[in-house]
């Protein structure tokens, strides 16, 4: 009997340490921080405050949400576009190589992403080579602006998450039932609405967990903007990080980062409403 | 012609996501120093990279990290999978549930969260801090993956296991973790490639003594980045693809013997 309670102990007691050490603990910390005051030198003063939150409200930094929201939309649109045809086409092919195609989508991780932004600088700047490609076939005379600007961010985005995107519609798009397909053809059904009727219905949990895993991430992929976008841009990502180690006002940068979490809730929640399973978030089942 | 244009456009993505790293790696057999042109082929930069200690020291962080945290949150994952599914008891839908937390909120606030931790306890940042983040976000990936397999897993195999005398301990060696070993490798596989992918939290964790590949091309790319960046990129590639390679063989090898039955 006793025995019995040393091997529970043994299995729970790590999960435990690490929930409450590394997750609770940081995230109640930070909720903490958020309601002090920030002296001038960086530091904190122990006094309650809901400035902070009132602060995220200003205009400069709503506008920062906004376009925040604006990029992660599009980013997240834009992905939805180029992996539908992607999968349907994979599934289309024989098991086994379907297989090989989509090891293939995951090879890119395993080079570094900040990596990978820096191969789109040596592609994208007005030197770089496609430019240099466009110039010497003679398409165009003065090189184009691809990066530094609102573009850049966006092919960095889309690159950078695809595969959270493609990844998850794919293992939905491999349940929906071949008969329906064949079924819907038969009666007449178009492709156009075969697609809209058929396969986007039985593959909405797949696209909502796409897009929470493309949306959620843009909104804080700092070192993006930072590389294509020239450090002009700034989006949330870029705001909590300044507060952090150049500003120095951690109150606020915690306060954001709150209101990210519960903006994050809220997707959550309406995934979970549309009957999306949590274990299926983040691509590890 | 459908099968055309499905192929193109199938060959147009993988363009797209392989584009970068091509080029990277182009470059570091170019005998020019500018990431511009291609000028001539040379294994120069690979022989520059080993007496580049800044490089080498970011690349055996890079390695120690992904390694360390990978065998632990391997090891704390498949514990932890195991007890959850195995026990009942107070709490346990609260420590499911924040175990999702690493897993959808933005990676910049755990990023933040950790470093305001670690400050609070005045611990030094630099490769112990960066492990324990990485450990952070790997844990409930491998957890996530090993039961989806635990789930699928007949119950009575253990009962009957005990009812001839095993102990609680062979059980879970002989039988229990050879029967996850599909989930706690794609576990694994999953944990190393998040842990190699990683530049947010690194960012927040790392410190000055403990750069990383990432975080030292970071610091490069406003002063400039030199080929033997590229020649180490690559070759960090090459291992990596092996690593894959071997592994997806192996799945390929299963899955046929599976479908075959």
């Amino acid at each position: 009997m006793k025995s019995k309670k040393v091997w529970k102990f043994f299995f729970l007691v790590p999960v435990i340490l690490y929930v409450t050490l590394l997750i609770a603990l940081p995230l109640l910390y930070i909720l903490f921080i958020s309601f002090l005051k920030s002296d001038y030198y960086g530091g904190m003063i122990s006094s309650f405050t809901i400035q902070n939150y009132i602060d995220v409200f200003d205009q400069v930094y709503v506008s920062v949400f906004l376009k925040s929201i604006a990029i992660a939309g599009i980013t997240t649109l834009i992905c939805i576009l180029i992996s539908y045809p992607f999968v349907l086409a994979i599934s289309h092919k024989k098991p086994r190589t379907q297989k090989i195609l989509m090891t293939l989508v995951m090879v890119p991780f395993l080079t570094n992403s900040l990596i990978r932004m820096y191969g789109w600088l040596v592609l994208l700047r007005k030197s770089g080579v496609i430019n240099q490609v466009l110039l010497g076939i003679g398409v165009i005379e003065e090189p184009l602006s691809l990066m530094y600007n609102t573009f850049g961010i966006l092919v960095g985005m889309v690159y950078t998450l695809l595969p959270f995107m493609i990844l998850p519609l794919y293992s939905s798009i491999s349940t929906v039932d071949n008969r329906l397909l064949e079924a819907a053809s038969d009666l007449g059904a178009s492709k156009f609405k075969t697609f809209f009727k058929i396969i986007v219905p039985q593959t909405l949990p797949g696209l909502f967990n796409g897009s929470l895993m493309v949306f959620t991430p843009a909104l804080g992929y700092f070192f993006i903007t930072d590389i294509l976008g020239g450090g002009k841009f700034m989006i949330l990502g870029n705001l909590i990080k300044n507060q952090f180690l150049t500003a120095r006002n951690w109150p606020f940068g915690a306060a954001i980062s709150i209101v990210l979490v519960l903006v994050t809730c809220v997707f959550i929640f309406l995934y979970r409403k549309l009957g999306g399973k949590m274990d299926d978030l983040g691509g590890a089942s | 012609m459908k099968k055309i244009m499905e192929n193109l456009y199938l060959v147009l993505v993988f363009l797209f996501l392989f584009l970068p790293i091509a080029v990277l790696i182009l470059f570091s057999f170019n005998t020019s120093k500018l990431n511009i042109v291609f000028q001539g082929f040379t294994f120069h930069w690979y022989f520059d990279l080993f007496q580049n200690r800044t490089l080498l020291e970011a690349l055996f962080h890079t390695l120690i990290v992904a390694g360390v945290s990978t065998v632990i949150s391997v090891i704390v994952g498949t514990i932890s999978a195991y007890g959850l599914h195995k026990y009942s008891f107070k709490g346990k839908n609260l420590i499911n549930g924040l175990l999702y937390i690493p897993v959808v909120i933005p990676e910049i606030v755990l990023g933040i969260a950790l470093l305001s931790v670690y400050t609070l306890l005045e611990l030094e940042l630099g490769l112990f801090t960066l492990i324990l983040a990485h450990i952070c976000f790997c844990i409930p990936f491998v957890i996530i993956s090993v039961r989806s397999v635990l789930e699928g897993m007949d119950p009575h195999i253990e009962e009957v296991a005990s009812d001839l005398g095993a102990s609680k301990f062979q059980i879970f060696t002989k039988i229990v973790i050879p029967m996850l070993m599909p989930g706690i490798l794609s576990g694994a596989q999953l944990a190393l490639t998040l842990s190699l992918d990683d530049v947010v939290i690194s960012y927040f964790t790392a410190g000055p003594g403990a750069n990383t590949l990432p975080l030292q091309v970071y610091s490069m790319i406003k002063t400039g980045i030199t080929p033997d960046v590229n020649a180490l990129i690559t070759i960090m590639l090459g291992i990596v693809f092996i690593i894959l390679t071997i592994s997806t063989v192996v799945q390929l090898r299963r899955f046929k013997k599976e479908s075959s039955v």
